[in-house]
């Protein structure tokens, strides 16, 4: 009686979705955008390691060059507003993809990655040119230390063209669907995450590295 | 020589000599593995399974399915390192004096580094995974997790981890430098053979899967909780899990960077960690450690989560302190940060950085000491149900209280400088581990496994399982604490003072008794399916639970629930019950499922063959490994039907299976 009495007098507890089926599971929107935010904390993490290793090593010269003697501030400079630029074009790729127009966003798109290559090439320019003078890797701890931590971003840098290009293959095939606006909003975190970074490389690595 | 050349650019270092058929112990476990893995090929063909394991289990996408075969991996790789545990137990008992044991040092070295490595990495790990995967999606009343895919690619990762590890007895040798492969000894030039590379890779590859286990998990518990369960009427294991994979997220990226320097000093001979150019050794320590002790703590939250549910179930009562018990493990979780430098105190950092991390180790031990208590006070004038669960939750109480004591004991720096390296250290960690984690994954599989299957574990063996591991437990790891106190040292595959024989023989005794626990834990599996009839539940709720995973049917459906749960309350389940909830018997709709992919599998098959491949120096095999993954990971990408509707008509039929309609208080 009293338990009967009780239900009644809780009659409007529901407890269960009649309808409505919720559209957050597998890989929704939400889900998916929090979760490359997650896996992008942990790549700060490995860079956060490699930075540090950089920080224990980077007056480890045993008896090698020293940064001063091997940084050109010119060509990180062009580097620098490179990958830079490269983030604003990303930005107007976006801008496209939110108006709805797919060879607006695909020209961006290619715009980006035109930068992106050229940013790498710089990059392979300045590394095989340090190993032609004889700073290698193998020279020093502190040499071990700058191309690894400089040769991940770039490695970084490598993975995201191969990503734009498959999404500009994939936007072409299908437009600019639910799908392929959650990549392009991932890809789009990603590649400026890649810039944050490098103004920590910048920072770190080469002007600090001139200054000591 | 050309011939010689070409040979090497195909085979790299793989030589004749690479197969250890002139070691007759290896040879026999070789001849036996081999056998047994014939007749398992053998009896699948026979019964036309393979058909059924790829389309139902290797390529589903279902969490329940994935956490299964996760534990299944956890219980074979235990038989590996358990196997291990004895050979180390069998030669320390006899190699005194004169006698130099069975074990030549370069094996033994392997072993204890395979031990500890596959224990971890392999046992502990995919176990903690499995019963997360499995349980916490039904308890948050969830489909299935954020990611599915994802899902079975973590998985198999790390099977592919573990076969780089299991084909190092085979094929070349395993690292004999520890658990951790402690630079500069894991360096190249004091470790130029395969043996650190198996190491290295093998967890390089399984790590990737942990960290996208754990992303993934995170995202579930955030995003996909039933609607009405806020966080802090979320079930305690699912907050357990929240926090250790928010802490496995935090710290795995550290070890993958860790090993990954170590990977550059060995293959392309950079200076991190060598004594020579400018390297710091003990940087890899540090590094190593950073992941290393929140890792325990990882293992150990779910295990807390686990021991939770079971104290509530079986003494009929709410969770004593709920909200004390989650800021309690959320504390842990920031705190086991902030104490890896307490793994060597003897390095010489000075006295304040040594006080301020033994200090913060300690502190550790107030939010586990408020656990204990809040467990305490639960069976407090509870109706306790001596249920086997509950059994190993008060083994756990009474086992783990002096793993924590001797933990204090050891974080105290000047007392750590008599201790390290000795076997008190291992008997406190095997302490903790085996009476915090192995006890509670064993607990937790005998509590959810009617859930997955449909009907209970054999009791009596399950009995067994627990008498052997409870006593076995003692009767090995009390003798290695009292000589640890007295000065041994760990990893000594031969003690020249005889005295200390008796010790190691009872240890070798209590290896002996662990033994028959674990064959309890085997047989109870089996006797269990033998007399499934008998041990049948069709209530879905065995043991009177109070969250949501007993709410649904044993076996629980692909969709788990018909319809999307609404909680009220803490203890959803029993305030459903205790309200005479009536299951809706009609009204179904199509539920949208992922679809199940191979995707994972190829990606792990060519992850383990790059792996293999880097580690024999193949550079071409390597490099085709590598295009592989890529293009499978991209080809991946192409594929846009993912997803497939289970018609309503479907769901009525799966309902109406159901053997009754769960209602409250029949």
């Amino acid at each position: 009686m009293t338990a009967q009495a009780t239900n009644a007098a809780e009659g409007a507890r529901t407890y269960h979705l009649a309808e409505g089926e919720d559209h957050d599971h597998a890989g929704g929107n939400g889900a998916t955008l929090l979760g490359f935010w997650i896996y992008l904390m942990s790549d700060a993490l490995i860079f956060a390691a490699l930075f540090a290793t950089f920080g224990v090593l980077n007056s480890s010269y045993a008896g090698g060059p020293v940064p001063r003697e091997l940084f050109e501030l010119p060509l990180v400079a062009l580097n620098t507003a490179l990958l830079l630029t490269s983030s604003i074009t990303f930005g107007f790729g976006m801008l496209e993809m939110e108006a709805g127009r797919v060879s607006g966003t695909r020209s961006w798109l290619l715009v980006t990655a035109l930068f992106g290559a050229a940013f790498l090439g710089v990059e392979i320019y300045e590394f095989s040119s340090l190993i032609a003078e004889g700073a290698t890797p193998q020279r020093s701890a502190f040499l071990s230390a700058f191309f690894t931590l400089v040769g991940t971003h770039g490695m970084h840098v490598f993975f995201g063209l191969i990503w734009i290009g498959t999404l500009l293959v994939q936007i072409g095939q299908r437009g600019l669907g639910l799908e392929n606006k959650r990549r392009l909003m991932c890809l789009s975190m990603f590649w400026h995450f890649l810039d944050i970074i490098w103004i920590g490389v910048f920072t770190f690595v080469y002007l600090f590295g001139v200054l000591r | 020589m050309p011939e010689h050349s070409f040979l090497k650019t195909v085979f790299g270092r793989l030589t004749f000599e690479s197969f250890p058929i002139h070691e007759p112990i290896l040879l026999t476990t070789f001849i036996v593995v081999v056998v047994l893995g014939l007749g398992i090929v053998a009896a699948l063909t026979y019964f036309r399974l393979w058909g059924y394991l790829w389309k139902e289990w290797f390529t589903s996408v279902d969490h329940k399915r994935i956490g299964i075969m996760y534990v299944i991996l956890g219980i074979v790789m235990l038989l590996r390192g358990f196997a291990d545990a004895l050979m180390m137990r069998a030669q320390q008992a006899v190699a005194f004096g004169p006698n130099e044991g069975y074990l030549p040092s370069h094996h033994y070295d392997q072993i204890f580094t395979a031990h500890g490595t596959i224990m971890i990495f392999f046992v502990a790990i995919p176990l903690v995974a499995g019963l997360i995967n499995f349980v916490m999606p039904l308890q948050i009343g969830a489909r299935d997790v954020a990611f599915p895919f994802l899902n079975n690619l973590s998985f198999w990762l790390t099977v592919s981890g573990a076969g780089l590890v299991m084909m190092s007895l085979f094929v070349g040798e395993f690292a004999r430098t520890g658990w951790l492969s402690y630079a500069p000894l894991a360096g190249l030039e004091y470790s130029p053979d395969t043996g650190v590379d198996y190491y290295l890779w093998s967890l390089q590859i399984a790590g990737i899967g942990t960290t996208l286990s754990a992303i993934n998990l995170v995202a579930t518990i955030i995003k996909m909780r039933a609607p009405g369960m806020t966080m802090m009427k979320m079930p305690v294991f699912c907050w357990t899990a929240l926090c250790s994979q928010v802490l496995a997220i935090a710290i795995f990226p550290v070890l993958t960077a860790a090993f990954f320097l170590l990977i550059l000093d060995r293959y392309l001979g950079t200076h991190f960690f060598t004594n020579d150019m400018g390297g710091s050794p003990m940087m890899y320590w540090n590094m190593v450690w950073i992941w290393g002790h929140p890792e325990v703590y990882v293992l150990v939250l779910p295990a807390f989560g686990i021991y939770s549910e079971i104290t509530s179930t079986f003494t009929g009562k709410r969770l004593f302190g709920y909200s004390s018990m989650v800021y309690a493990t959320v504390v842990i979780t920031i705190l086991s940060y902030i104490v890896w430098l307490h793994h060597f105190f003897t390095m010489g950092a000075g006295a304040s950085v040594n006080s301020f991390f033994g200090i913060a180790t300690m502190v550790i031990s107030i939010p586990t000491g408020a656990k204990i208590f809040n467990w305490l006070f639960t069976m407090y004038r509870g109706r306790i149900i001596y249920e086997l669960p509950m059994m190993w939750v008060v083994a756990f109480m009474l086992t783990f209280v002096v793993g924590g004591m001797t933990g204090v004991l050891l974080a105290v720096p000047p007392a750590d400088f008599v201790l390290h390296n000795s076997l008190f250290l291992v008997a406190h960690f095997h302490n903790v581990i085996i009476g915090g984690v192995v006890f509670a994954l064993l607990a937790g599989i005998t509590y959810w496994f009617p859930k997955a299957f449909g009907f209970k574990l054999d009791p009596f063996w399950g009995g067994v399982s627990f008498w052997g591991w409870v006593v076995g437990y003692w009767v090995a790891w009390t003798p290695i604490y009292v000589v640890g106190l007295m000065g041994v040292t760990r990893r000594l595959s031969h003690i020249d003072d005889a005295t200390l024989q008796p010790y190691f023989v009872v240890a070798a005794v209590g290896a002996l008794i662990i033994l028959v626990g674990i064959l309890g834990t085997v047989m109870s599996i089996v006797m269990g399916i033998v007399r499934r009839k008998q041990l049948r539940d069709v209530t879905g709720d065995p043991w009177n639970g109070r969250t949501l995973e007993w709410s649904t049917s044993s076996p629980p459906p692909a969709y788990n629930f018909a319809f999307t749960p609404v909680v009220h309350d803490l203890d959803a389940w029993y305030d459903m019950k205790s309200r005479g909830y009536q299951r809706p018997m009609e009204g179904y709709r199509p539920i949208h499922m992922p679809r199940n992919t191979g995707s994972g599998l190829y990606l792990s098959a060519l992850a383990l063959v790059f792996g293999f491949a880097m580690i024999w120096y193949m550079w071409w095999l390597a490099a085709l490994a590598s295009l592989g993954l890529l293009t499978v990971a991209i080809g991946h990408t192409f594929n846009y039907n993912r997803d497939y509707f289970i018609p309503a008509d479907n769901v009525a039929r799966t309902e109406a299976q159901r053997a009754r309609p769960t209602v409250a208080g029949d």
